[in-house]
C-alpha cells in the first residue's frame, strides 16, 4: 500500500513535470523571479561571509590578553595616528601601575614619504620599541615572521623591516630585496628583512623602524600614539580595562562618558565590526526577501493563468476520474517544482556570481583576501525555501483549480 | 490479495461479466436510473429549466441514444447520466447506488471506474502522448505504472494506433484522436461508455469507423449511451432512443425484433 502511494506521487510528479516542460518558455520566465532572488541571497551571503572573514582577519592581531589605549581621534587611519592630543609618559606610568597590567608598550604609527627607484609613495611607519621584551611583544602581536632576511632588533640603526606588500606589489617599478636601500623622509634605510603575509592589511604595508631612528627622523618628542597593554591573564582583561579607564579619568578630571581617550578590548573592537557586518547582512537578506516575494507572486500569477487556460484540461481529468485532491496535488507539485528548479538554478548562479566577484575583486586588489565560503546549510535552506515559496504560491490557484465543477471546466 | 484493486487482475477480470447473461435474462439490471430529475440553471435573474422531471432508465448492455435538437436539454442530460453534474431535484442511481448527494470526489472516483467518456471534441490532454492520455484514467484509480502501460498499449492496438503511441494529440488526425479517446474511455474497463456526439467533428467515413467501434463494444457487452442530434445515427445504431424536447421526454422508442416501437 505504502509503496503504491509513493509510486503514485512519483507518477504525479512526472505528470506535473511534463506539464511544465510543455509550457517551456513560460516556465522559465516564471522561475526567473525565484532564481534572481535565490541567486541574490546565495551570492550576497557567500560574499558577505567572505567579507566578514576578511574583515575579522584584521583583528587577528588582537589577542585575547591585549588592550589598546588611545586618545580621541579626529580622522580615519591607524589607531592613534590622528589623535589631537597624544598620550604621554605620564599616562604610560599611570597605566603601568594599574593592577593586572603585565607590560605597557607605547607605540608610534606615522606616515612617511618613501622613495625607491625614483618613485615616491606614502607609507605607514611603525616603531620597534627599544626594550627587547617590548619588541618581542610587538612581533608576537603582529605574528610577524621573516620570509626573507631577518627581523629587526632594537639595537639596529638605519635599518628597516618591510611588510609583505613591498615584495608582492611592484609599486616602485623595481624589486625590493634584502639590502635594498629605501629613502624615507630624506634618509636612507637598509632593508634587513621582509615579513611573511599577514591577514591584516596595514601590517602587510607597514615599515618597521627602530624607535630611536623613527623619533629622530620624524621629530617626535615624548609623545606616543597608542599604548598597547598585555594583561597578566585573560580573566582580568575586563577588570583591568575598567581600572585603567578609571585611573586615566581621575588623572584628567573627566566625567564618565566625556573621556577623550578610549580603552579598547578585542571584544569591543570585534563586536563593533560585527554589528556593522550584521546590519549589512540584514539589508542583504531584506533585499533578497523582497525579490523572493516578487518571485512567489510571479509563480502565483502563472499558476492562476494556467488554471484559467487549462480549465478544459481540468474538466477532462475530472471526467476521467480525477478527485479534487488529485487536481490539487498536480497543481501544487507544478508550482513546487517551479520553485525547486528556480532555487537550484538560482543557487548555482549565485555561487558562480560570488566566485566571479571575489575573483575580480581579488585580482583587482592583488590579494586573496576575499575568500568565498560555501555554506551547505545556506544552499540547502535556500533551495528548500524556494520550494516552499513555490508550493505556497501555488496553493490558492491549485485550490481554485481543484474546486472547478467538471461541467463548467469542460465548457472551457 | 483478492480484494486488492491494484492487482493486475482487476483490469482483466470483472466478476460481473461472468453473470451478465444471467442478469440480462432476468431483466433486472439497471446500470443508470434517473428518477424525476430536474435541473435548473441560473442565468442572471432568470432560472432556466434545462431538464424538467425526466425519467431515464438504462439497462445493462443496452445501446441508448439520447436524441434531441440543441436546447432540448440533452447536454444537461448527458452530464447527469455521466455523473458530471448533480440534479437540482430528483435522484440518480448508478449501479443501484444513489449518487445524487455524493461529494465531488466520491463522484469522480465512481465516474472514473464505471463510465468512459467520448466527447465530440475528443478532449485529449495536449501535452500528453496518445499512450499517456490512455494511461491517465488508470492513474486516478491508483493502478501501477507497468499495468497502466500494458493496458494502454493493448487498447492502442485495439484501435489500430499502436504505431502512434508516442504522438501528441496535435500530431494526430481528428479520426485518430477520436480513436485515442475511445481507447481512453475503455481504460478502466467501465460498465458504461458515454459518447457525446462522437462523430460530430468527423467526416462521414471516419465517423462510421467510430460507430463501428461503439457497435463492437456493445456486442462485447458494454452499455453504450450516445447523445446525438442526428436521428439517422440514433435509428441506425441504438436499441433504445429517448427523444428529448424542451427539457422533457417526448417519447421513448425501442427496437424490438428490428422494428421501432414507442414504449412510453
Amino acid at each position: 500500500m505504502e509503496s503504491g502511494e509513493i509510486n503514485m506521487i512519483r507518477d504525479y510528479i512526472s505528470l506535473a513535470f511534463d506539464n511544465l516542460k510543455h509550457r517551456g518558455l513560460r516556465s522559465w520566465l516564471t522561475m526567473l523571479g525565484i532564481f534572481i532572488g535565490i541567486a541574490a541571497v546565495v551570492a550576497l551571503i557567500s560574499l558577505g561571509q567572505g567579507l566578514q572573514q576578511a574583515v575579522l582577519g584584521q583583528f587577528d592581531a588582537l589577542s585575547a590578553d591585549r588592550l589598546i589605549i588611545q586618545n580621541a581621534e579626529t580622522g580615519f587611519g591607524p589607531p592613534g595616528s590622528t589623535a589631537v592630543t597624544k598620550l604621554t609618559e605620564h599616562d604610560l606610568e599611570i597605566i603601568s601601575r594599574v593592577q593586572g597590567v603585565e607590560i605597557a608598550v607605547p607605540r608610534l604609527i606615522r606616515m612617511g614619504k618613501v622613495e625607491y627607484n625614483k618613485v615616491a609613495s606614502f607609507k605607514y611607519i611603525g616603531d620597534l620599541p627599544d626594550d627587547k621584551e617590548e619588541a618581542a611583544m610587538v612581533y608576537s602581536t603582529m605574528n610577524a615572521k621573516p620570509i626573507e632576511g631577518r627581523l629587526l632588533t632594537p639595537d639596529d640603526r638605519g635599518k628597516i623591516v618591510l611588510g609583505n606588500d613591498f615584495l608582492t606589489q611592484e609599486e616602485f617599478g623595481k624589486d625590493i630585496r634584502v639590502s635594498s636601500k629605501l629613502n624615507i623622509n630624506g634618509k636612507d634605510f637598509e632593508v634587513v628583512g621582509i615579513i611573511g603575509k599577514l591577514n591584516n592589511i596595514i601590517f602587510n604595508s607597514v615599515i618597521i623602524m627602530p624607535r630611536k631612528d623613527m623619533k629622530s627622523l620624524l621629530n617626535i618628542g615624548d609623545e606616543m600614539d597608542t599604548i598597547a597593554v598585555k594583561v597578566s591573564s585573560t580573566d582580568v582583561l575586563v577588570d583591568t580595562a575598567r581600572n585603567i579607564e578609571e585611573r586615566l579619568r581621575r588623572d584628567r578630571n573627566e566625567q564618565v562618558g566625556e573621556e577623550d581617550f578610549t580603552v579598547q578590548t578585542p571584544q569591543q573592537a570585534l563586536s563593533a565590526v560585527n554589528t556593522i557586518l550584521n546590519i549589512v547582512n540584514l539589508i542583504v537578506i531584506g533585499i533578497a526577501a523582497i525579490s523572493l516575494v516578487v518571485g512567489g507572486i510571479g509563480i502565483m500569477n502563472t499558476m492562476y493563468t494556467s488554471v484559467l487556460e487549462r480549465k478544459r484540461e481540468i474538466g477532462i481529468m475530472k471526467a476521467v476520474g480525477a478527485k479534487n485532491s488529485d487536481i490539487l496535488t498536480i497543481f501544487l507539485l507544478e508550482s513546487g517544482l517551479l520553485g525547486l528548479a528556480g532555487g537550484i538554478i538560482g543557487a548555482i548562479i549565485g555561487l558562480s556570481l560570488s566566485f566571479l566577484v571575489s575573483f575580480v575583486a581579488n585580482s583587482y586588489l592583488g590579494t586573496d583576501l576575499l575568500k568565498i565560503i560555501i555554506s551547505y546549510p545556506l544552499l540547502i535552506s535556500a533551495i528548500l525555501f524556494s520550494l516552499i515559496i513555490g508550493a505556497i504560491s501555488g496553493l490558492f490557484p491549485a485550490r481554485q483549480a481543484s474546486q472547478l465543477r467538471p461541467t463548467e471546466a469542460l465548457r472551457g | 490479495m483478492f480484494f486488492n484493486v491494484k492487482s493486475k487482475n482487476y483490469l482483466y477480470f470483472n466478476y460481473r461479466n461472468l453473470i451478465k447473461p444471467l442478469l440480462l435474462n432476468l431483466n433486472m439490471t439497471e446500470i443508470i436510473n434517473l428518477k424525476k430529475v430536474t435541473k435548473y440553471y441560473h442565468m442572471g435573474d432568470n432560472i432556466v429549466k434545462a431538464l424538467d422531471g425526466i425519467d431515464i432508465k438504462v439497462s445493462l448492455g443496452d445501446f441508448v441514444a439520447i436524441m434531441g435538437p440543441s436546447g432540448s436539454g440533452k447536454s444537461t442530460g448527458m452530464n447527469l447520466v455521466g455523473s458530471l453534474d448533480l440534479p437540482t431535484k430528483g435522484n440518480i442511481f448508478l449501479d443501484g447506488k444513489d449518487i445524487s448527494h455524493l461529494s465531488e470526489s466520491d463522484l469522480a472516483q465512481i465516474r472514473g471506474k464505471k463510465i468512459g467518456f467520448i466527447f465530440q471534441s475528443f478532449n485529449l490532454i495536449p501535452n500528453l502522448t496518445a499512450k499517456e492520455n490512455i494511461m491517465l484514467p488508470m492513474l486516478f484509480q491508483s493502478i501501477e505504472k507497468e499495468d497502466r502501460e500494458a493496458r494502454a498499449e493493448k487498447l492502442l492496438k485495439m484501435v489500430e494506433l499502436e504505431d502512434r503511441m508516442d504522438h501528441f494529440p496535435n500530431q494526430l488526425s481528428g479520426g485518430q484522436q477520436q480513436r485515442v479517446a475511445i481507447a481512453r474511455a475503455l481504460a478502466n474497463d467501465p460498465e458504461v461508455i458515454l459518447a457525446d456526439e462522437p462523430t460530430g467533428n468527423l467526416d462521414t467515413k471516419t465517423g462510421e469507423k467510430v460507430m463501428t467501434f461503439l457497435e463492437k463494444f456493445h456486442k462485447e457487452g458494454k452499455t453504450i449511451i450516445m447523445v446525438t442530434h442526428d436521428p439517422q445515427k440514433a435509428l441506425d445504431h441504438a436499441k433504445t432512443i429517448y427523444w428529448l424536447k424542451d427539457g422533457k421526454i417526448e417519447k421513448v422508442t425501442k427496437k424490438i425484433k428490428n422494428k421501432w416501437k414507442v414504449v412510453r
